[in-house]
């Protein structure tokens, strides 16, 4: 065993190929990721070429199934990390394996920017993109469909308070962009199989997985007790030996009867994660009791502007995404999201004008909050900035392009991130509020986050399973995450509820936000996830 | 010779080398300038003198004459008390919330400096996950390896050796849990015995053990004959200051119940000066030094040039 071992090491120092394999061709399609149609020639083109550089890695990888980091879960963030890795001098060595039954990740096509666009997007922020360019991403994902925009108006149904913000006031070419999660999962694919990175895909799902025997755990009790046989004699026995050697690492099980090892598990399984489950960590947070229709909508004219109102039951934001398409992500209550996902094209299309423009109050208009505001950014001299911009009404919606989704809402936080040898990143640590298009750009901030701790770590010959070193990436990102899902958190609730007469503060809240040009910008670049403490500088 | 070797250690840091950027936000200061350091040769007499170092204390007779010390079990620098302090609580050591706790924290910030100081010695590339690959290096008073695993994962060939048996036989059971460590080789010895066999190394480290030896100029001297000719030596303890009393003493053992009750003397403790001296007398002159700072609010260490507490010391073979 340990001969083996040490072979298999050496082989992997010599063989610094890039190898993705895929085991268990089998896949079952499923709708709703990353998947490309049939896959075409190229792809296939590519596996055969890859079969002769994996050949080594298959004999030595389905023999022993050892890595340093196995990722659960190959979503944004799980492939996101794995590209960060890659990208990392101090990190590109290291063995990793991606478990995801998502067939998606067996292809390897640029996606063609003529189809329609798919209706689950993100809202990638200026900080995202940045470091999509530090990991050798954004390059693809340029090459495929995505809307930068650079205007952005949020107002609310009283028709007392709008804001809209522009690139400009904080000197930016655009507030964000806004990419389907097939483009965003795909050029992560294509960028790690561009790498000199050592990656192994199982298609499969986690099914359970088992820690180091407690023999060579850490720790005084077990200690003691391996001690007490040491102490017979000074030579360790085969048996000893051989449990220790596998003492170190995490068993994995999957769904297709194979098994893994790793010295770190990662959970970027999602907000229902199976990782986070079975490692005990615990979660807060409440259900919403609202839900998110989404879908993708055409215009007669082009949209570069990400508009979103505050409605009654929630918010309804239209995103664009490219030529004449923009996406809607409306919430309501469950009830309502079943109506209005069942709902004729028609009248669905009329329902999103209607809560576009005039529907369930005015337009705002210059009211005597307008004269206060004015007065008071001129007092402050504040007013320098383009503060005051006109309110706009959305381009009308023209027709419903894709099928109509609905999912449940939930604000969810892991109480730890980590574990020894387990981390959670993604949704699978944290699930917030849509309504600012945070989610996966937080989960991109883990990944980014993870990735530089465990350079950190193999900097200095630190062992990437110990706690001490994951608990440095969980108290880097809980800060920054639990910041934003309050905020978010918050105006969820300042919006899920109406208030009468407190309706009049809250647009007092938007009219300071348009008026007052350093707040404004404070609120922008947080947005924009360039600052860590938006309320404190 | 000293200033010649302290102005080069100054240079060092004032050269643009492109080293890792941790490095360079986190400079090292420069502790001993020429001022300081003529001042100290000054001062060595008395600072010899009282209150006596343990150098002074138990006067051995000369190494390498071989012919007086056969047997197997006399070791010249080794203080057999404080070797049983350490068997006493060798199952805590890698219980990163035990006795050792302190070790586990500073363990990053301490292989930093040994990370860049060695890098740049033996020219590797301080970005590769790797870089001590091909290098041979022994880990004197290893204690449960905390300091031997990651030098072992850096790529290194290593020998961690301790008087302690029981120590040696829990690094070895803690490191064969790795493929990456289990090519350690532990021995139970001292460095004096080890210079018998003449055996040499790329690079000598001893951290956190000088301030428990019985003769510290002769465990230096056998740090120095391990080294190889253009190898090098770190060496990091605790300074005798009246902070380092407070801290290390009264905050660790007493008040934060981190280390076991008389785990250190503070009069055996060597000031910054006195080891750079007695390094010197070893024949190995320093070529840089650091502080490491404990911060209590983030329970974090940091480099710093305050090296009124911990320091380390990074040297090479003196000409002489
Ligand atoms: C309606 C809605 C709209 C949203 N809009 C936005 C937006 O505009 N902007 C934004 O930034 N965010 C948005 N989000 C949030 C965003 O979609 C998530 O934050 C993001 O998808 C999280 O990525 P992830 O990789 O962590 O998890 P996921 O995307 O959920 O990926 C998890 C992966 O793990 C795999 N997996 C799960 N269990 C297992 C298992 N046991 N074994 C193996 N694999 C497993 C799954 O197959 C999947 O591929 C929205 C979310 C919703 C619900
Ligand atoms: C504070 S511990 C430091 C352990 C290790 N160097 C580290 O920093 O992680 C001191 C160790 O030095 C050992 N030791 C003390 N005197 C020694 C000597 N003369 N020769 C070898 N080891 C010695 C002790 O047994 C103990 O394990």
């Amino acid at each position: 065993m340990m001969a083996a071992l040490s072979t298999l090491l050496v082989k992997r120092g010599i063989a610094r190929k890039v190898v993705a394999i895929i085991y268990n061709l089998n896949v079952i399609p499923r709708r709703n990721f990353c998947s490309v149609d049939a896959g075409g020639g190229a792809h296939s083109n590519l596996r055969v070429e890859k079969a002769q550089d994996s050949e080594e890695k298959v004999e030595m990888t389905t023999e022993s199934g050892q890595h340093d980091i196995a990722i659960v879960g190959g979503g944004m963030v799980g492939l996101a990390l794995a590209c960060a890795l890659s990208s990392i001098p101090l990190t590109k060595h290291l063995s990793v394996a991606i478990i995801d039954s998502n067939p998606a990740l067996g292809l390897r096509t640029c996606l063609m920017k003529d189809d329609i666009p798919d209706s689950r997007v993100s809202t990638v922020t200026p900080a995202t993109i940045s470091f999509f360019k530090e990991i050798g991403a954004w390059e693809y994902v340029k090459q495929q469909r995505h809307a930068f925009f650079n205007q952005m108006q949020v107002w609310d149904y009283t028709g007392l308070g709008y804001t809209r913000y522009n690139a400009r006031d904080v000197g930016k070419e655009c507030l964000g962009c806004v990419v389907e999660n097939k483009v965003l999962c795909n050029s992560l694919l294509l960028c790690l199989q561009e790498k000199d990175f050592e990656k192994t895909i199982y298609p499969a799902r986690l099914t359970s997985m088992s820690f180091r025997s407690k023999y060579a755990s850490a720790g005084t009790g077990t200690y003691q007790a391996s001690n007490k046989s040491i102490s017979s004699g000074t030579t360790l026995s085969d048996d000893t030996s051989e449990q220790i050697h596998h003492g170190h690492l995490v068993k994995l099980d999957l769904s297709n009867g194979k098994s893994l090892h790793a010295k770190l598990v990662v959970g970027a399984d999602g907000a229902k994660s199976r990782i986070r489950e079975i490692a005990g960590l615990k979660t807060t947070g409440w259900n919403y009791s609202q839900s998110a229709v989404i879908c993708t909508v055409e215009h007669t004219v082009e949209n570069h502007c990400a508009w979103q109102r505050f409605l009654p039951s929630g918010p309804i934001a239209l995103l664009p995404i490219g030529d004449k398409f923009s996406n809607i992500v409306w919430t309501m209550s469950p009830e309502e999201s079943l109506r209005h996902k069942s709902m004729s094209k028609d009248d669905f299309v009329k329902a999103v004008n209607h809560a576009l423009d005039y529907g369930y109050g005015p337009h705002p208009q210059s009211s005597f909050l307008d004269h206060y505001m004015e007065r008071f950014s001129r007092v402050t001299r504040h007013g320098t900035l383009s503060t005051a911009e006109y309110f706009e009404v959305p381009p009308k919606v023209t027709n419903v392009v894709s099928e109509r989704l609905a999912f449940p809402l939930s604000l969810m936080h892991a109480r730890d991130y980590a574990s020894e040898q387990v981390v959670l990143i993604g949704d699978a640590a944290h699930t917030v509020h849509p309504l600012a298009g945070q989610g996966v750009n937080l989960g991109f901030g883990d990944a980014s986050a993870l990735a530089k701790v465990i350079a950190e770590g193999v900097k200095v010959g630190t062992n990437i399973g110990e706690l001490s070193l994951l608990k440095q990436y969980e108290k880097e990102r809980k800060a920054a995450n639990v910041t934003m899902m309050a905020i978010l958190d918050g105006f969820q609730k300042a919006y899920s509820v109406d208030l009468g007469p407190i309706n009049l503060l809250r647009a007092a809240a938007f009219h300071s936000a348009q008026y007052i040009a350093p707040l404004k910008k404070n609120i922008i670049s947080y947005a924009m996830g360039e600052q860590k403490w938006p309320l404190f500088s | 010779m000293a200033r010649r070797s302290l102005h080069l250690f100054r240079d060092l840091y004032r050269s643009r080398d492109p080293f890792p950027k941790p490095f360079l936000q986190n400079p090292i200061a420069t502790l001993l300038h020429p001022a300081i350091s003529s001042a100290l040769l000054q001062r060595r007499s008395h600072a010899f003198a009282a209150p006596p170092p343990p150098a002074m204390q138990n006067p051995k007779p000369s190494n390498g004459s071989g012919d007086e010390n056969k047997s197997p079990t006399f070791h010249s620098s080794l203080n057999e008390a404080e070797v049983a302090k350490f068997s006493a609580i060798a199952e805590t050591w890698w219980d990163f919330e035990g006795p050792f706790k302190p070790l586990h924290l500073m363990n990053p910030t301490r292989i930093s400096f040994v990370r860049s100081t060695l890098c740049r010695h033996f020219k590797k590339d301080p970005y590769c996950a790797r870089p001590f690959q091909g290098l041979k290096i022994i880990d004197v008073g290893c204690g449960g390896g905390i300091l031997s695993e990651p030098l072992a994962r850096m790529g290194a060939t290593v020998t961690g050796i301790d008087a302690a048996e029981k120590n040696i036989k829990i690094a070895r059971i803690h490191a064969a849990s790795d493929p990456l460590t289990s090519s350690i080789e532990y021995i139970c010895t001292t460095a004096e015995e080890l210079v018998k066999g003449n055996k040499k190394f790329d690079a000598v480290i001893s951290l956190e053990v000088i301030e428990h030896v019985a003769d510290t100029l002769e465990f230096c001297k056998s740090l120095a004959a391990l080294t190889a000719p253009t190898g090098a030596t770190v060496i990091s303890t605790i300074n005798r200051s009246v902070r380092s009393y407070a801290t290390a003493i009264i905050a660790a053992e007493y008040l934060l119940n981190w280390l076991p009750k008389g785990t250190h003397q503070w009069s055996r403790f060597l000031t910054p000066e006195e080891l750079v001296l007695i390094l010197q007398r070893a024949s190995i002159s320093v070529q840089e030094m650091a502080g490491f700072v404990y911060n209590p609010l983030t329970g974090e260490w940091s480099l710093s040039d305050d090296t009124s507490v911990n320091f380390i010391v990074f040297g090479t073979k003196g000409s002489e």
